[in-house]
């Protein structure tokens, strides 16, 4: 039976979404109003306590930042370690899923429990852990090494290594899971058909789940992408607020300590807008990707 | 396609007629009561339990002398500070009357509406508040708070390790990188001078000393002076203890001034530049009775390197409903009978001459620094864009750039003198 669409459907169809929108105005849209208005002016605390009189900038947030040769570095650091993250999480993730649907129960569960345990630690309770465990005299790490005296959060390859890791740690369990659920839901009889096909494990691995699993992954991957760009209590807990002369910044910490420890808050939230559209274009190329190469979501 | 275009007129449209919110000035309401509460802000410190009991004493005093008025403390983090001070200041009616606060902070606090100027003139005690002190509570002309307590640093060191090397502290700036060389040579396990990245007013003195300084007043406005051939030469001067063969970068690059005298407390350096408000902590540690202070030397022997004249004021805030019981309340604790108090409970140095000299003859360990005080002290450009300097972390980044990043000091200097001026400007 098909449904032609009635007068009078659209009004109804507005009014049931009517509440969700509401919702989503209030708390999204608000905030990015605010976000956009405040990045347009020159808004320090002397303006916020009414010290001094707004100022209109227009764009003049905008064109100091991008003006400005630190910003394009710490740019290009945040996304080579965004990239390096989401690959990680993705690969740890995915592995211990496929590791997860082969081993006995009380080894999954072993498994799983251990993840939770990551994934259920606040971060800024974690990052405090692996420095202690990283610590260059006392800790268990140099200690077991051989390698006492080592810095860890010294270099910066083995400062971005060190946080790397540790955002890895904590954001493969949601992948794990999700794709562990996506495995289980593949129905038996199609893996059974591919097998009676003579279809190869590494075959039904890439022309049959993988294919199967195509909605998640692209879910956890945008998820990951969003997550690790906006990292920043790790990167400011490990390397102490940015490393050493601020060579192991993100934007996040780098907006932070630029523009909201500074005050200068009109500076800030032009970082926060940038960030957010950077964001926007990366989740909408990769889905445009996606569906220019396959079928749509 | 027409909501769409509706939106986004009305988007435009409200964009267009729209501000960031401001919250009105901060006046004085006027109103002077002469009851009621009174609200005080103070730091909270490692050890605030003789400090909680001395202003205990100092509110039962103040509460007997005033009927019907009851003060009340709240200490605060002295790391969240800047988010407590911002919030009062964007709304009065959670803003104390009385707040102690860093004298770094002053200008920035005072351009954001914070804190009221106070006419000291018919206080008596007042007179002998040490002048160069009490500049650093003062902001064009105006003076926006009480000096509590004043806070210098000088030379610590090892008298055994000196001893057994049998070597004499140095008696000129140029003197400590050999010095610390040596000390490291024969004793590999010892850092010779514990010297941090982020220590900014450990290395601070090493550039008013060779005559260079942050930045210099030029008008109304300042210009940045890190990167005269006189700042750098000092700046070459403390940078070159943040070497492998004395201070390794991988272990002091990322120390600041805690960090720095962290080392020294756990027996692992040989000198440090430490404050008077840490000799209580060093005599708490492995350390203790193995050490002597000594004034930083200057560029010439007898001289002494110009300290940076830290401390805590205490200051009422504009938005105040009970202005003369908040002064009043300030006069008492930052007078000289509990500032007295206050040194013997916390070994906080008092701003008052007189108080100063009869403790100093009563402790004689304090002498290297009443000295280095005397020998005249230097304080951070007083303008509010300050705050914003060391918020991004200018002078750090351009000290651990050339110890430890392998960045050319005069490039490094020009940076920092960039974004210095870009701040001053702003």
């Amino acid at each position: 039976m098909t449904t032609t669409a009635r007068k009078g459907d659209g009004r109804v169809a507005s009014a049931y979404l009517a509440p969700a929108l509401l919702v989503l105005v209030g708390l999204m849209g608000y905030p990015i109003y605010q976000l956009v208005l405040i990045s347009l002016f020159d808004y320090g605390q002397e303006q916020v306590s009414g010290g001094a009189p707004l100022t209109f900038l227009g764009l003049g947030n905008y064109t100091t930042l991008l003006s400005d040769a630190r910003f394009w570095d710490v740019l290009a650091q945040t996304v080579g370690f965004a990239a390096v993250c989401v690959a990680g999480t993705l690969l740890v993730g995915a592995v211990l899923a496929v590791l997860a649907t082969r081993v006995r129960t009380w080894a999954r569960t072993t498994l799983f429990l251990a993840a939770l345990g990551a994934w259920a630690t606040p971060a800024v309770a974690g990052s405090t852990i692996w420095l202690f465990l990283f610590d260059a005299n006392f800790g268990f790490v140099n200690e077991v090494l051989g390698t006492t005296g080592l810095s860890w959060t010294y270099d910066k390859w083995t400062a971005f290594g060190l946080v790397a890791a540790q955002v890895i740690w904590c954001s493969f369990p949601f992948v794990m899971v999700t794709l562990y659920a996506g495995i289980k839901a593949i129905p038996g009889e199609v893996l059974e058909a591919a097998a009676l096909d003579g279809a190869s494990t590494a075959g039904t691995a890439t022309k049959v789940i993988l294919p199967l699993l195509r909605p998640l992954l692209i879910v956890v991957t945008i998820q990951s992408i969003i997550w690790d760009f906006k990292v920043f209590t790790q990167i400011y807990i490990m390397t102490n607020g940015g490393g050493i002369a601020g060579r192991n910044l993100v934007l996040n910490v780098y907006a932070y300590q630029q523009a909201f420890a500074a005050s200068e808050y009109g500076l800030g939230a032009s970082i926060g807008v940038v960030m957010t559209v950077l964001l926007l274009l990366v989740t909408l190329g990769y889905l445009r990707a996606l569906r220019r190469s396959g079928e749509a979501l | 396609m027409r909501f769409a275009l509706t939106a986004a007129a009305v988007g435009v449209a409200v964009l267009a007629g729209c501000t960031p919110v401001q919250s009105g000035p901060v006046t004085s309401t006027g109103t002077d009561e002469q009851t009621g509460h009174l609200r005080v802000w103070l730091f909270d410190e490692v050890n605030h339990g003789p400090k909680e009991a001395v202003v205990q004493e100092a509110i039962t005093e103040f509460q007997n002398a005033h009927d019907g008025v009851t003060v009340e403390v709240q200490y605060i983090q002295v790391q969240t500070r800047a988010e407590r001070f911002k919030a009062a200041f964007s709304d009065p009616r959670s803003a104390p009357d009385v707040a102690e606060f860093g004298n770094t902070d002053l200008a920035g606090y005072v351009a954001g509406g914070g804190f009221t100027d106070l006419d000291l003139g018919t206080w008596d005690e007042a007179k002998d508040l040490l002048p160069t002190v009490l500049d650093t509570a003062k902001v064009d002309g105006k003076l926006y708070g009480v000096p509590w307590f004043v806070g210098v640093r000088a030379l610590y060191y090892r008298t055994d390790v000196f001893a057994e090397l049998n070597l004499q502290p140095p008696a000129t700036l140029d003197e400590i990188a050999p010095l610390a060389r040596r000390i490291r040579a024969a004793k590999p396990d010892l850092l010779g001078i514990s010297a941090g990245g982020k220590y900014t007013y450990g290395a601070m003195p090493f550039v008013w000393a060779n005559g260079g300084d942050i930045a210099r007043k030029d008008g109304d406005k300042y210009v940045a002076a890190i990167d005269s051939p006189e700042s750098k030469a000092g700046l070459r001067q403390y940078t070159e203890l943040i070497a492998d063969d004395i201070c390794p970068p991988a272990q002091c690059a990322g120390n600041g001034g805690d960090a720095s005298v962290e080392a020294f407390r756990a027996g692992k350096a040989a000198m440090v530049v430490g404050g008077d408000f840490n000799r209580k902590s060093v005599d708490d540690s492995a350390a203790a009775g193995k050490y002597a202070v000594v004034p930083l030397p200057g560029k010439k022997a007898g001289e002494i390197a110009p300290a940076f004249a830290g401390g805590n004021l205490l200051g009422v805030m504009k938005g105040s409903e009970r202005k003369t019981l908040a002064t009043q309340f300030v006069q008492l604790l930052a007078g000289k009978q509990y500032q007295r108090k206050m040194f013997d409970a916390m070994g906080n140095l008092p701003t008052f001459g007189d108080v100063q000299a009869e403790v100093a003859k009563a402790n004689p360990v304090l002498e290297p620094f009443i000295k280095t005080l005397d020998a005249g002290t230097r304080f951070v450009p007083v303008t509010p864009n300050w705050a914003k300097i060391d918020a991004q972390a200018v002078l750090p980044t351009l000290l651990q750039q050339v110890a430890a990043g392998g960045e050319d000091l005069d490039k490094a200097a020009a940076q920092a003198a960039e974004q210095m001026n870009a701040a001053f400007g702003s």
